[in-house]
């Protein structure tokens, strides 16, 4: 009944492409904006052909420090995939077999997705106020002099900032990892563990590398995800902003094709992570063979 | 048969006592993350939303006041609506328009994908496609709707110069509608992915079977398609209601700051350091997205769409 000859096929051939350009369309119209000449504004037309937003972006002009802002995001996203990668990994591994405790976790993650993400800002937000208001308080009443001269917040991007963003990317981590280790052929680790391999040697020789492929596509989420995301990150990443927090600020006061420019360069990194990725994958998937 | 059964069991008793309980330590940096970043603050957000405050800090108490506050007016009708409800209602409306959208064209991506679409590297291809804006920035995904738009945008250019309209269209940009449209382009992607997901479960026996005794396109799609996907759907749906209901981003900059949400009001009152209120909204908000993901979930069971 699917076959390509009946009109449904085309209907649906034309809902798609329709699809794929409302998904596309808009992101493709600003990074041809950001070509606009100096005399450009926000929409078309065109005033010629330059690079010159971009030329004003990289000087740094009228905007705030984004270079900063854009180190921090990619720093923070880096640091977000392998934690990422390596906890909700070792978390798959567990969940292989009913533990202690498996099926709280699994809720708190799924809990995790669908929490309302300024209500977890905000929850982590008070706990890092509370850590700050007992950490004062502990300095001045047992008199440690470190603690009262110098102390500001423990809020930052590195303690209260990283750990929102991790309740966002280990749930997808985790998830990937119980996709995969439901279509895991078991006999070739059990094949190894028969011939004398130490549960540890199995991992790394067996386990590893069949699921390679899966722990790319982890780290494209881990790193994606902290890169763009804001909504949780939004109450609690201190004094150093993060560049989506940056964005978000520049949406109501920039005019010019600088956003635009910006918006490119994002886009252009994480259009060249995701791709890096997809031909890792492939190439893992070719190199083991099945 | 009894040597192989002692060499069995004495092979297999280290893994008994010494690998199974190691194995499920594993998860334990796993479940600290989530114990430190996602139950205590949850739990502090309970509690301090019955603490009082003033300018410039919190005070550990017991009242109901941040509550009460948000009720205010709420249960006398003579001045209409009060500002709670209206921002309520309003998010309501948002959720169900964006879920009646992004399901309708979810579900017929997801359908394309998983019935048209007959070779694997094709199918994963386009739902490539279809992912890789996830991996993008949502905020450069909504600024990139203003130059098609906005007063001077395509859109309108298009309006003017066919004079459908005379004069440029305001309700285009900062507005609910741009809100929707950003909702939809935005979280269409959770619809599909789920959905593709149970389609791609269904085994394609059924359907032929039903073809041949007769049943036209439309029937299989009501009677065997769908119902088949209700997990699909429903976990979809969960996903994008709770983004909506919880939202202050998108409605902010897609609305032009002047629509108001629950999320936004726990965000303002965050700004204004009246943190026990924000506390107060958020537990009303988070309890009413549990309530509408309980009721989803009653028809299903997530753990086995995995």
């Amino acid at each position: 009944m699917f076959s390509k000859k009946n009109n449904t096929y085309y209907i649906c051939v034309f809902f798609f492409s329709l699809f794929v350009l409302f998904l596309y369309g808009p992101t493709f119209t600003i990074i041809l904006l950001s070509f606009q000449g100096p005399d450009g504004g926000l929409t078309f037309p065109l005033n010629g052909i330059s690079t010159y937003w971009f030329e004003e972006l990289w000087r740094g002009g009228s905007v705030v420090d984004i270079g900063s802002a854009f180190k921090r995001s990619i720093i923070l996203g880096i640091i977000v995939m392998i934690l990422t990668v390596v906890l909700s990994v070792a978390a798959g591994l567990a969940f292989r077999k009913k533990f202690w405790g498996s099926n709280v976790l699994f809720f708190t993650t799924v809990a995790s997705l669908i929490v309302p993400s300024i209500v977890l800002s905000l929850g982590v937000a008070l706990q890092f106020r509370l850590i700050d208001d007992l950490t004062k308080w502990i300095g001045s009443s047992l008199d440690i002099s470190w603690v009262n001269d110098s102390f500001q917040t423990s809020l930052g991007m590195y303690s209260s900032g990283l750990g929102a963003q991790l309740t966002w990317t280990l749930p997808f981590g985790l998830l990937i990892m119980f996709a995969v280790f439901n279509r895991f052929d078991k006999s070739y680790e059990e094949a190894a563990r028969d011939l004398g391999a130490t549960p540890w040697k199995t991992f790394k020789e067996i386990v590893l590398p069949l699921i390679a492929p899966s722990i790319i596509g982890i780290a494209l989420f881990g790193f994606t995800l902290s890169y763009d995301e804001l909504a949780r990150s939004s109450q609690v990443m201190g004094s150093g902003n993060t560049l989506p927090l940056e964005l978000r600020g520049l949406t109501t006061t920039v005019t010019t094709p600088i956003i635009y420019a910006l918006g490119t360069v994002t886009t252009f990194v994480s259009f060249t992570v995701i791709a890096i990725s997809v031909g890792f994958y492939l190439f893992l998937k070719r190199k083991k063979g099945i | 048969m009894l040597p192989y059964i002692i060499n069995n069991s004495i092979f297999n008793m280290p893994n008994l006592f010494k690998i199974k309980p190691s194995v499920g330590l594993l998860s334990l940096p796993y479940s600290l993350v989530f114990i430190f970043f996602f139950f205590i603050p949850l739990v502090l957000t309970f509690v301090i939303s019955f603490w009082d405050y003033n300018e410039y800090s919190i005070i550990p108490d017991l009242i109901l006041e941040n509550y009460r506050y948000i009720f205010e007016n709420c249960f006398s009708f003579e001045n209409g609506m009060c500002v709670t409800f209206k921002t309520y209602l309003s998010t309501f409306m948002f959720c169900l328009i964006t879920w009646f959208f992004t399901l309708i064209i979810g579900f017929f991506v997801a359908y394309f994908l998983a019935f048209y679409v007959n070779s694997l590297t094709w199918q994963i291809a386009l739902f490539l496609l279809c992912t890789i804006p996830f991996w993008t920035s949502n905020v450069i995904r909504m600024i990139s709707w203003i130059p098609l738009l906005g007063r001077n945008g395509l859109v309108n250019d298009f309006f003017l110069s066919t004079g459908l309209t005379s004069t440029p269209q305001e309700w285009l940009l900062y507005s609910g509608f741009s809100v929707v449209l950003a909702f939809v382009h935005l979280y269409t992607l959770f619809m599909i992915v789920p959905i593709f997901n149970s389609m791609m479960r269904i085994d394609k026996s059924i359907i032929e079977a039903a073809y041949d005794n007769g049943a036209n396109g439309f029937q299989i799609l009501w009677n065997i398609i769908i119902p088949l996907c209700k997990p699909g759907i429903v976990i979809g749906s969960i996903f994008v209601i709770t983004v909506v209901m919880g939202d202050f981003i998108t409605i902010g900059i897609m609305g032009g700051q002047q629509i108001p949400s629950i999320g936004k009001i726990i965000y303002v009152e965050m700004s204004y350091l009246q943190l026990p209120a924000a506390a107060a909204n958020a537990v009303i908000l988070l309890f009413l997205t549990l309530l509408i993901i309980w009721i989803m979930t009653k028809m299903i069971d997530i753990r086995k769409e995995l």
